[in-house]
């Protein structure tokens, strides 16, 4: 972590996005994270990616659980609303916020420890019912803030910083997302930020529930040998499916690859995401396929990254529950109570 | 049958109890009595009393019919309707000397079967139905309601009363409306061959029921939360509170749709569990809707580490807690007041919530849209307390009313305009020296009024802080918001006695019914009680006094360990010997009865007689 404030003045020459503003307009409080943290390239990333995407940092709403992951939300976009909730639950805190106004983007930051260990229920469900969001999970494979105890994605035979060996087995929360029916379901590596940002323009982009497992070395308690979620095994043992441009409407879309080796999806906004392949087979629309691969790799010691799947048009749960237009929470007594006069009616009917 | 027991003769003051087997399509039988009764205008209350199960296991539906109006259980039973040879022995059992037992008398049943200072009425119920109907799904249906059409004869309920209600029910279907006015001629008939003539319990037409309308607790709360602007509703389901939300659900589908576009003015989620429905109605709460969720005590455990966030982030969130029979899974259909001090101290740490008392279905439709405004002004969880009794069971009471000039009081929201104009945004900062601070909602203001919340401490102005005198401060906002709560809360209701007396009576809740019959019974014993009725917690004022202002007073409950005593003696500082606890809590709904004869037993040991102040 460091010590130093942050400086007021901006270089003059910090360029604004479309919106006007600048990269520092993204940021948020100094971060108190060890140096070095996973976490903390990920939380760059964000501010990249909303930069990039010229999103309004007051029309997003971050919420997270409890752990070191879910402290950083502080650490970004200080201009947006954000909720440190409580352990595990952070999926139905989002869910009520994503029914209560759906004119909003959300993104919930969780760890292993918050989403696989005390919240996997509510990891679950969200997943299954088509919430909006963008679902970060921020995976060391270990407690952080009490030092060191395994979570629930650490490998089966891993071993901790004190040497004690892992017996059990490891919760795969791409997998888990896809059973559920998460719509959107991405693995990467917070050391891989040009692979990182992409699909995280790709998530927001996306329109329902986009799940995205990062990787993220925690340098104090699991970065040693021995482990499976040090910095150099996930190097070591990253498997990338496929690299991901993201265009929108106004961008020209430059074609310099060689045919075949890239597959372009149109995303429901209109957006195409550009997939460079670099696993010949694979075909990121294939939910059964996604799930058969994750496990074979997973059998052969490898960490697959990237784009594992997308339904282009997903439905969200707003759509399931026909609300109308605009935030719920601000319709006015006219739209909400139905007055005397039908009351007159129900109080007829109950004679 | 013996010479010397006579037949009860009672006209519009008698009980009729139903024992059937669950999920025999009784139910809609039973009701269709309860409502005849009302519309001729002879004001009645029912009870359901059922296992936790579906199908096949005693169930009893106890219909008071009151000339007088005493809507509370009175106890005992005038007229067994006996269905369940399950349970046979002990019904009969229930019948007062001189009472009636109406039972099937297909199978001849030995003389040792039956009591010998109650009177029999035998109709041969199966045999008619397997002569009229084929069908074992008809046989079993129109027997119910052939009884119906029994006792339309014995008790003298008018049978166009009846064939109004079925062709209510029904709506278009003249063929089930036919099918019905046959069964209740064949049991109206049966009736008059095999008894002959009516029976002692007579219904006569009054026009005592006025405007009233008869609905379930439940039902009135969810259509509470319609008029109260509930927009996200969150729910995990568990007896007995399941109703409110599928009555919050079918007047969603009456009244809240956009009428351009059909769509829905409201989200409903089933959540998969409690944690999960009250983590959605904090999220949604803190988003500014207006959300709730429906429990009872075991889900309110579940729900209290969230509930502890709610109240230190303040997040406006209501709970309906349909309280049952506890600890644990308890006595899941059987009512109770117990989760009192789980409610108003919940989840860890130094808390305080506001709970609030209905006393019947009206008030359960009134506090429920009522907590809404509570819960944004406070800015903190409202629970609305009711109970079994209150929730599952048909109650007579005052039509709904709402007051058109009413607006929803949104509480302290700072605006996108405010923010522009400079206004200074602390979200805990205690700018009116009411305790409650300002919030922004999420997306309002590019550049101003954002902030993040937490359970963990913090400055007036939202930034993390584990400084201790920080904390404390923030620790005493919110004793001062609690204040400010207990006058905005409904104030208690007082019923004086007819003389000046030294004793005072509290109660709360679903005690409120039998309260009135008993404080009638004990004034016509010579024993004067003040009355007063607690509405909310936070204690108003009020109470305090009336407790000061008295030797001692009584309190009533429905749980074992006189928990709003406790809530009483430790928030005001009572001498605890100054309240009485009379304690109801077996599960059954409580009677006057109880009441005024533990009343009475007491003031009697105390030998505090007469019951008036001396002059001082």
């Amino acid at each position: 972590m460091t010590y130093l404030l942050k400086p007021k003045l901006h270089h003059p020459s910090l360029a604004p996005n479309a919106l006007g503003y600048t990269r520092r307009d993204y940021e948020g409080a100094i971060s108190t994270m060890c140096a070095g943290c996973g976490h903390d390239s990920i939380s760059a990333a964000l501010i990249q990616t909303c930069y990039e995407l010229d999103m309004e940092p007051h029309r997003v709403a971050k919420l997270s659980g409890i752990g070191c992951s879910s402290k950083s939300p502080d650490y970004f976009l200080g201009n947006s609303h954000g909720f440190n909730t409580v352990h595990g639950r952070m999926p139905s805190v989002l869910t009520g916020a994503n029914l209560a106004n759906r004119d909003l983007l959300y993104l919930g930051i969780s760890g292993d420890g918050d989403s696989a260990s005390i919240g996997l229920g509510q990891f679950a469900h969200a997943m299954r019912r088509g919430v909006q969001m963008v679902y970060v999970v921020e995976n060391n494979g270990v407690y952080g803030l009490t030092k060191g105890q395994f979570s629930a994605t650490a490998d089966k035979g891993s071993k901790s910083k004190g040497g004690v060996v892992n017996e059990d087995s490891a919760i795969d929360l791409c997998a888990l997302a896809l059973q559920m029916g998460a719509t959107f379901v991405a693995r990467s590596f917070s050391g891989d930020k040009g692979q990182l940002v992409p699909l995280l323009k790709a998530a927001f982009t996306h329109g329902g529930t986009a799940f995205i497992d990062v990787l993220s070395p925690c340098v104090t308690f699991n970065n040693h040998a021995g482990s499976t979620k040090s910095y150099d095994f996930v190097r070591e043992h990253n498997d990338a499916l496929n690299r991901l441009d993201i265009f929108f409407g106004k961008d020209e879309i430059v074609a310099d690859y060689a045919p075949g080796s890239v597959t372009d999806v149109r995303q429901h906004d209109g957006s195409i995401l550009r997939l460079h392949k670099l696993h010949d087979s694979y075909t990121p629309t294939d939910r059964i396929h996604a799930m058969r691969y994750l496990e074979e790799r997973k059998a052969l010691g490898q960490i697959v990254t990237g784009l594992l799947y997308m339904d282009a048009t997903p439905n969200t749960l707003h759509d399931n529950l026909n609300t109308v237009e605009g935030a719920l929470g601000i319709l006015g007594d006219k739209a909400l109570c139905p007055g005397q006069g039908n009351l007159d009616k129900i109080n007829a009917s109950l004679r | 049958m013996s010479t010397t027991i006579k037949p009860l003769q009672r006209t519009n003051d008698f009980v009729v109890k139903f024992a059937n087997v669950n999920g025999s399509g009784s139910a809609s039988a039973n009701g269709l009595f309860a409502r005849a009764i009302l519309r001729m205008g002879v004001p009645a209350s029912a009870r359901n009393i059922f296992p936790s199960n579906i199908q096949g296991l005693p169930t009893w539906y106890e219909v008071r019919i009151s000339g007088q109006g005493w809507l509370g259980r009175r106890g005992g039973v005038d007229l067994m309707v006996a269905m369940n040879p399950q349970t046979w022995d002990r019904d009969l059992a229930e019948i007062e000397p001189g009472g009636y037992l109406f039972y099937d008398s297909t199978r001849e049943l030995p003389k040792s079967r039956f009591r010998d200072d109650i009177f029999i009425l035998g109709i041969p119920l199966t045999a008619i139905c397997n002569r009229e109907y084929t069908s074992p799904r008809e046989r079993q249906l129109f027997k119910n309601v052939m009884y119906l059409g029994a006792l339309a004869f014995l008790l003298g309920i008018e049978l166009a009363v009846i064939d109004q209600l079925i062709a209510d029910q029904f709506a278009s279907k003249q063929k089930l409306i036919d099918a019905n006015y046959k069964a209740v001629r064949l049991g109206y008939e049966a009736a008059r061959t095999q008894v002959g003539a009516p029976i002692g319990l007579h219904v006569e037409r009054s026009d005592a029921v006025g405007d009233r309308i008869f609905i379930d607790g439940n039902a009135a709360a969810g259509l509470g939360c319609v008029y109260g602007g509930a927009t996200v509703c969150a729910w995990y389901p568990i007896t007995p509170s399941t109703s409110l939300v599928e009555s919050f659900t079918d007047y969603c589908k009456q009244l809240r749709h956009d009428p351009e576009t059909g769509r829905a003015n409201y989200a409903i989620v089933q959540a998969e569990d409690e944690l999960a429905s009250i983590g959605m109605v904090v999220g949604a709460g803190w988003n500014g809707a207006r959300a709730f969720t429906a429990t009872s005590g075991p889900g309110i455990s579940l729900m209290q580490e969230f509930l502890g966030l709610a109240y230190f982030a303040e997040i406006p969130s209501v709970l309906f807690n349909i309280q049952r029979g506890g600890p644990s899974t308890g006595m899941p259909t059987k009512t109770q007041q117990s989760d009192v001090l789980s409610c108003a101290y919940a989840s860890h740490g130094d808390t305080k919530h506001v709970l609030l008392f209905p006393q019947d279905p009206k008030e359960s439709f009134d506090f429920g849209a009522l907590s809404f405004d509570l819960a944004e002004r406070l800015q903190t969880p409202v629970f609305v307390m009711m109970d079994l009794d209150i929730g599952m069971n048909e109650w007579l009471v005052d039509p709904f009313r709402w007051d058109e000039t009413r607006g929803y009081d949104r509480g302290k929201i700072m605006t996108a305009e405010m923010l522009e104009a400079g206004k200074d945004f602390g979200r805990y900062l205690d700018v009116d020296g009411d305790g409650i601070p300002f919030r922004t909602l999420p997306g309002t203001h590019p550049a101003r009024g954002a902030y993040f919340t937490r359970g963990t401490s913090r400055d007036p102005y939202a930034k993390y802080s584990e400084l201790g005198s920080v904390y404390q401060a923030n620790m005493e906002r919110l004793l001062k918001k609690f204040r400010t709560a207990a006058s905005l809360v409904p104030a208690p209701v007082v019923h004086r006695a007819q003389q000046e007396t030294n004793a005072g009576i509290l109660y709360y809740g679903s005690t409120s019914e039998p309260m009135r019959e008993a404080l009638s019974q004990l004034e016509a014993q010579n024993i004067h009680l003040d009355a007063m009725r607690i509405r909310a917690f936070p204690f108003n004022d009020e109470v305090y006094r009336f407790i000061a202002e008295h030797d001692f007073v009584f309190l009533v409950e429905q749980n074992r360990d006189a928990q709003l005593k406790t809530l009483l003696v430790n928030e005001g500082e009572i001498d605890p010997s100054r309240i009485v606890s009379l304690l109801h809590y077996d599960g059954s709904t409580i009677t006057a009865k109880f009441i005024s004869r533990e009343v009475a037993s007491r003031i009697t040991a105390s030998n505090v007689k007469p019951m008036k102040k001396v002059a001082s």
